[in-house]
C-alpha cells in the first residue's frame, strides 16, 4: 500500500442548526484516485472545503484531524495554510462558469496563481500559462491565453480551471463534481485529462461525484457517504461488483445503466424509498428510515465504519455479521 | 400504486412567505416606530372633522399668536389669525390623500405599461420603452407644474399630475421583473396549459413581481407628498383646501419674525416622508427572502 | 396513422451573433402509446424541438401533425384543444412551479381555464390526481418551497396529467434529481403511461435513462436527427459515429481508464459546419463529408442514420 498523503479522521463539521458531517474519516495515498460518493446533502462538498479550510464562517469543526504530509491542517496557522492552498492542495469546482472571473483573460487568471505562489515575473508567468494551457490540451494555447472566459465553451473553461489548479504541481487535487455540468462526450475528455495529469504530475486525486459509472471507470478506491457519515469504503472494483451497505446496493440497483438491459416494459426499477432529508434527526444509523433490513439495534447509535476484511470497510453491523457468517461457512 | 414515503412537511404557518416577511418586518424597531407614526397621522387625518369641526381656513383669533401663548391654540396662529394646529390636522388629509391616490394611480399605470412591455416584448416593448423614455427625460417637476397650470389646481388634477410623472419609475421596474420572470419554467408551463395572457400576467407573474413594487410604492407616496407640498408652496395647490405645503408657502414671507409658521408644517412633512422611507427600507429587507433567511 | 408526425421542422432564432438554427430539419413520428427517446448534448436543439412541438415556440417552417391537424399552422389563440391533449414535464422542479401559489391552486387552474367540471368536480379530480402521484391530500394547502425536489417533480407530473393529455413531452424530467430519487420518478412515469395510455417524447442527455425508458430512440446533433432506431438495435449496433461516441463516453467500469472516445467541442448552432455537421469531430470522415450533407436513410430494418459511412468503424479509402 502506498504511503498516506491525506488522512482525515473522525471529522465532525457543525453548523448552528445541525451536523452535516459527523465522525467521518478516510485516507488518500500518494498518486491515488479516491472517489467520495454521495447525493446532495451528504456532506461530500463540505468535507472538501474542510480540507481546504474554506468552510463558511457559520461552520465549526467540532472534532477530528486532517493529516497532510505529516502535519495537521486543522492546527496550521492561517498564513501557513494559505501556502498549502493552491500550492500543495488545489481544488476545482462543478461550475466552471462562475469560478472564473469574467473580466480577466484566462491568461491573466492563470498567471496570477503563478506570480502569487511561484513569484514568477509577468513575462515568465505568461509563458508558463501558455504551457499550462497546452498541458490541459487546449488547442491554440497562444491564442486562447488572451480570451475572456465567456468566449470559451463549458469544457474549455473547466480545462482552464484545471490549468490553474495544477499550475504549482500540487500533491493533491480535489475535484468537486468536475463534470456534472458538462456533456457526456466532454465529460469523458475532462476525466481522461484529469487522470493523465495525475500520472504525469504524480498527484493524488480526490474525486467527488454522484456517478457510480465514473467511480468504476476512474477511481482506485471509493468512500460512500450518506448523510455526513461514512457508509462503506472499498476498492472500486469490489465495491461495484459486490456492494455491501444497503444504501450502496440500493443506489446500484436504482440506477438504470446501459449494460443492465433494463427496460420499462420488463419491470420497474428498484427504488430506494424516501429521501435523504429523513436522516436529519435519526439517533442511530442515518439510513434507517429508508432501509429495508433495519433492525431495532440500528436505531440506537450510528454504526462506525469498521474493517470487516482487508481493504473493505463497512458501517452496517447486520450486514457485517452476515458476511462473517458466510465467511466462516466457506472456511469450514 | 406508488407511495412517496418521504414525509410531507407538517403545517407550519410561519414557513409561509407572507408570515415570514411580516415577522422580519416587525423585528425591525425603526420600521415599527415609523409604522406607528404613520398610523397616528392617518388617524388624525380621519378624525380631523371631529378634532377641529370648523373650517381651518377661517380666522379664529388674533394673528401671530406664538405656540404656547394661548392654550386654546397650542401651535399658535398665522398671519391671518388662522389656527395652525387645525391647519396641520386638516393639511394631513390632503397630504395623505394626494400621496396615496397619486401612488395608486401611478403604480397602476406603471404596472399595466411595464407588464405589457416586459411580457410581450418585441414591438410593443419598443413602443412602450420609447414612451417611458419621453416621460423620464422631461424634468418631472417642470412637467408637473405645466400639467397643473393647464388644468385647474384641484386635488384631482394634482393627483393625476403627480401620477403622470411617477409612473415611469414603476413601469421600468415592472418591465425588468417581467422580462426575467417570463423566462421561468412555471410561465412556460402556464402557456403550455393554455392560460390566457391576462391570467398569466396578473395571476401567475405579478404576485412574484410584487415585493419590489411594494417597496418602491412606499417611497413614491413620500415623494408625492413632497411634490404636492412644493406645488402648494408655489401657490399651485388647491386654493380651497389647506395643505402642509400651502402653510409653508403662507409662512414664507414672515420667516424671520414668525419662523414657527414654516417650521411646524415642515417638521410634519419631514417626519412623514422619513417614516415612509424607513418603511420602504424595512419592507425591502423583509420581502427579500435571501436577506431574511440569512438573518 | 401516428399520433404525432413532425415533418421537416425548422426553428431558427435571430441572435446578435447570427442566425441560430436550433432545430434544422427534423422529421419524426410518435405512435399512440409509444415512448420515444430523444437524446443529445447541450445545444443540439432537443429542448427547442420539444417546445416547438408544443407550440411554446413558433416554428420557422415545417409541419407538426397531431391527430390529423397541422398544429404549426393553427393560430395561437385557437390552440386550446391541443393544449388539453399535449403537455410537458419540466427539468427543474424548482422553477417550474409558481412559488406564490398553493399546490391546490396550481392543479385546479388548468381545469378552470379549460372549463372542465364545476367546483366540486374540479376539487374531486385534483384530490384524485395528487394521491395518484403519491402525495398525501394535505399537500394541497402547501406551497412549492415546502417540498423536496422529488416531491415537486411529482406535483409537476400531476399538473401535466390533470387535463388528461395523450402526448406528454418530458424534458429531462430526472436530471435535476438525486440518483436515489430518479428511480422513483421514472417508475411513476411508467405507471402513468400505462394507466392513462400516454405517449411520451422523452428528452434526455443521459443515454442510460433513455435506454430504460424508450421504445424507439432518436439521436440529435446540432439541430438534426442523425440516427433513429428501436432501442435494442441502436444499442447493439449503432450506425452513426456520433451515436457510437455517445455510448462509449458513458462512464463504465468496463472501460477502466480508457481514453475519451471523441475529441473536440460541439460546434455552435449559430455556426453549423458545412457538409455533414459532425465531420469536424468525426474519426471516419472523408472528403465527401465536408461537402455533402447526408440525409437520414435506412441502413438496416427500422434503423436510419444520416452518415455517408454508416456502420463503418474505420475510415474507408478515399475514392
Amino acid at each position: 500500500m502506498t504511503a498516506k498523503l491525506l488522512d482525515v479522521s473522525s471529522l465532525t463539521i457543525a453548523f448552528p442548526r445541525g451536523t452535516p458531517v459527523a465522525d467521518f474519516g478516510f485516507a488518500i495515498g500518494e498518486g491515488e484516485t479516491v472517489a467520495v460518493v454521495g447525493e446532495s446533502g451528504s456532506g461530500k462538498s463540505l468535507t472538501a472545503l474542510a480540507i481546504m479550510r474554506l468552510l463558511p464562517r457559520t461552520a465549526r469543526i467540532a472534532s477530528g484531524s486532517i493529516g497532510f504530509r505529516g502535519r495537521d491542517l486543522l492546527a496550521l496557522p492561517e498564513p501557513d495554510m494559505r501556502k498549502v492552498r493552491g500550492r500543495e492542495i488545489a481544488m476545482i469546482f462543478q461550475e466552471p462558469m462562475t469560478s472564473l472571473n469574467p473580466v480577466l483573460t484566462v491568461g491573466k487568471q492563470i498567471a496570477e496563481v503563478l506570480r502569487l505562489h511561484e513569484g514568477l515575473s509577468a513575462e515568465a508567468a505568461r509563458k508558463r500559462s501558455i504551457e499550462l494551457l497546452d498541458l490541459v490540451r487546449v488547442a491554440d494555447p497562444h491564442l486562447r491565453v488572451d480570451d475572456f472566459p465567456h468566449r470559451l465553451s463549458g469544457g474549455m473553461r473547466q480545462r482552464v480551471m484545471i490549468a490553474m489548479a495544477v499550475a504549482c504541481r500540487p500533491k493533491l487535487l480535489i475535484a468537486d463534481e468536475p463534470t456534472t455540468a458538462l456533456d457526456v462526450t466532454i465529460q469523458a475528455q475532462v476525466l481522461d485529462l484529469l487522470d493523465r495529469l495525475r500520472r504525469e504530475l504524480g498527484m493524488a486525486l480526490m474525486l467527488i461525484t454522484h456517478d457510480l459509472g465514473i467511480v468504476g471507470q476512474w477511481a482506485d478506491r471509493v468512500v460512500v457517504l450518506y448523510a455526513g457519515r461514512g457508509a462503506e469504503e472499498a476498492d472500486a472494483g469490489p465495491l461495484l461488483e459486490d456492494p455491501l451497505h444497503p444504501y450502496t446496493k440500493g443506489l446500484l440497483a436504482a440506477s438504470p445503466r446501459l449494460d443492465a438491459r433494463l427496460h420499462y416494459t420488463a419491470g420497474a426499477l428498484r427504488e430506494i424509498p424516501g429521501s435523504i432529508a429523513t436522516a436529519q434527526r435519526e439517533p442511530g444509523c442515518p439510513f434507517v428510515p429508508r432501509c429495508a433490513m433495519a433492525l431495532p439495534s440500528c436505531r440506537i447509535s450510528p454504526p462506525p465504519l469498521e474493517e470487516i476484511r482487508p481493504r473493505r470497510l463497512l458501517a452496517c453491523p447486520p450486514t457485517a455479521a452476515q458476511e462473517q457468517a458466510n465467511a466462516s461457512a466457506v472456511g469450514r | 400504486m406508488t407511495t412517496a414515503t418521504e414525509r410531507v412537511p407538517e403545517a407550519m404557518p410561519e414557513s409561509d412567505g407572507a408570515w415570514r416577511s411580516l415577522r422580519a418586518f416587525l423585528r425591525n424597531p425603526s420600521a415599527v416606530i415609523a409604522s406607528l407614526f404613520l398610523v397616528f397621522v392617518t388617524l388624525v387625518a380621519i378624525a380631523a372633522p371631529l378634532i377641529y369641526p370648523e373650517d381651518p381656513l377661517s380666522m379664529v383669533t388674533r394673528p401671530f399668536l406664538w405656540p404656547g401663548q394661548n392654550p386654546q391654540f397650542p401651535l399658535g396662529s398665522d398671519t391671518l389669525g388662522r389656527d395652525v394646529a387645525a391647519g396641520l390636522v386638516w393639511g394631513s388629509r390632503i397630504s395623505l390623500i394626494i400621496g396615496i391616490a397619486a401612488m395608486a394611480l401611478g403604480v397602476t399605470i406603471g404596472i399595466v405599461v411595464g407588464a405589457a412591455a416586459g411580457y410581450f416584448g418585441g414591438r410593443i416593448d419598443d413602443a412602450l420603452v420609447r414612451l417611458v423614455e419621453i416621460f423620464q427625460t422631461t424634468p418631472s417637476f417642470l412637467m408637473l407644474i405645466v400639467l397643473v397650470a393647464i388644468a385647474e389646481p384641484r386635488v384631482e388634477s394634482i393627483t393625476v399630475g403627480i401620477a403622470l410623472v411617477t409612473w415611469p419609475t414603476i413601469a421600468r421596474l415592472v418591465r425588468a421583473e417581467f422580462r426575467s420572470l417570463r423566462e421561468k419554467d412555471f410561465v412556460t408551463a402556464a402557456r403550455g396549459l393554455g392560460y390566457g395572457h391576462l391570467r398569466i400576467i396578473f395571476i401567475e407573474i405579478l404576485p412574484n413581481a410584487l415585493p419590489p413594487i411594494i417597496v418602491t410604492s412606499s417611497v413614491i407616496v413620500a415623494s408625492a407628498i413632497l411634490m404636492e407640498s412644493a406645488l402648494a408652496f408655489m401657490g399651485l395647490g388647491d386654493p380651497n383646501r389647506i395643505s402642509w405645503g400651502s402653510m409653508i408657502g403662507a409662512g414664507r414671507e414672515t420667516l424671520r419674525t414668525a419662523w414657527y409658521l414654516t417650521a411646524v408644517p415642515g417638521v410634519a412633512i419631514v417626519l412623514t416622508v422619513l417614516a415612509l422611507n424607513m418603511i420602504g427600507d424595512a419592507l425591502n429587507d423583509a420581502l427579500n427572502p435571501r436577506l431574511s433567511s440569512e438573518r | 396513422m401516428p399520433l404525432l408526425s413532425v415533418a421537416d421542422l425548422h426553428t431558427h432564432f435571430q441572435t446578435p451573433r447570427g442566425l441560430l438554427r436550433a432545430v434544422d430539419g427534423v422529421s419524426l413520428a410518435i405512435e399512440e402509446g409509444e415512448s420515444v427517446g430523444l437524446v443529445g448534448e447541450s445545444g443540439c436543439g432537443k429542448s427547442t424541438l420539444g417546445k416547438t412541438i408544443l407550440r411554446l415556440v413558433n416554428p420557422t417552417s415545417g409541419s407538426v401533425a397531431f391527430d390529423g391537424d397541422d398544429i404549426a399552422k393553427v393560430p395561437s389563440d385557437a390552440l386550446g384543444p391541443y393544449r388539453r391533449r399535449a403537455q410537458m414535464i419540466f427539468q427543474d422542479p424548482f422553477s417550474s412551479l409558481n412559488p406564490r401559489h398553493t399546490i391546490e391552486r396550481i392543479l385546479t387552474a388548468p381545469l378552470y381555464v379549460h372549463g372542465i367540471g364545476d367546483r366540486a368536480e374540479r376539487k374531486r379530480r385534483v384530490r384524485e390526481m395528487i394521491e395518484r402521484v403519491g402525495l398525501p391530500l394535505s399537500s394541497l394547502s402547501r406551497y412549492p418551497h415546502e417540498f423536496s425536489g422529488g416531491q415537486r417533480q411529482r406535483i409537476g407530473i400531476a399538473r401535466a396529467l390533470i387535463l388528461g393529455p395523450d402526448l406528454v413531452i418530458c424534458d429531462e424530467p430526472v436530471s435535476a434529481l438525486d440518483l436515489s430519487i430518479q428511480a422513483q420518478i421514472l417508475n411513476l412515469l411508467v405507471e402513468m403511461k400505462r394507466d392513462f395510455n400516454l405517449s411520451y417524447l422523452f428528452i434526455s442527455h443521459d443515454l442510460s435513462v433513455i435506454r430504460y425508458f424508450a421504445d424507439r430512440v432518436l439521436v440529435m446533433y446540432l439541430g438534426r436527427v442523425v440516427e433513429e432506431g428501436t432501442g435494442a438495435d441502436l444499442w447493439a449496433r449503432p450506425l452513426h459515429p456520433y451515436t457510437r461516441a455517445l455510448i462509449a463516453a458513458i462512464p463504465d467500469p468496463a472501460r477502466r481508464r480508457q481514453a475519451a472516445p471523441i475529441g473536440g467541442d460541439i460546434a455552435s448552432p449559430e455556426d453549423i459546419p458545412r457538409g455533414c455537421r459532425f465531420h469536424p469531430r468525426c474519426a471516419i470522415a472523408t472528403s465527401i463529408c465536408a461537402k455533402v450533407d447526408p440525409m437520414l436513410e435506412a441502413h438496416a430494418p427500422g434503423q436510419r442514420a444520416a452518415c455517408h459511412h454508416a456502420g463503418q468503424l474505420t475510415r474507408p479509402p478515399e475514392a
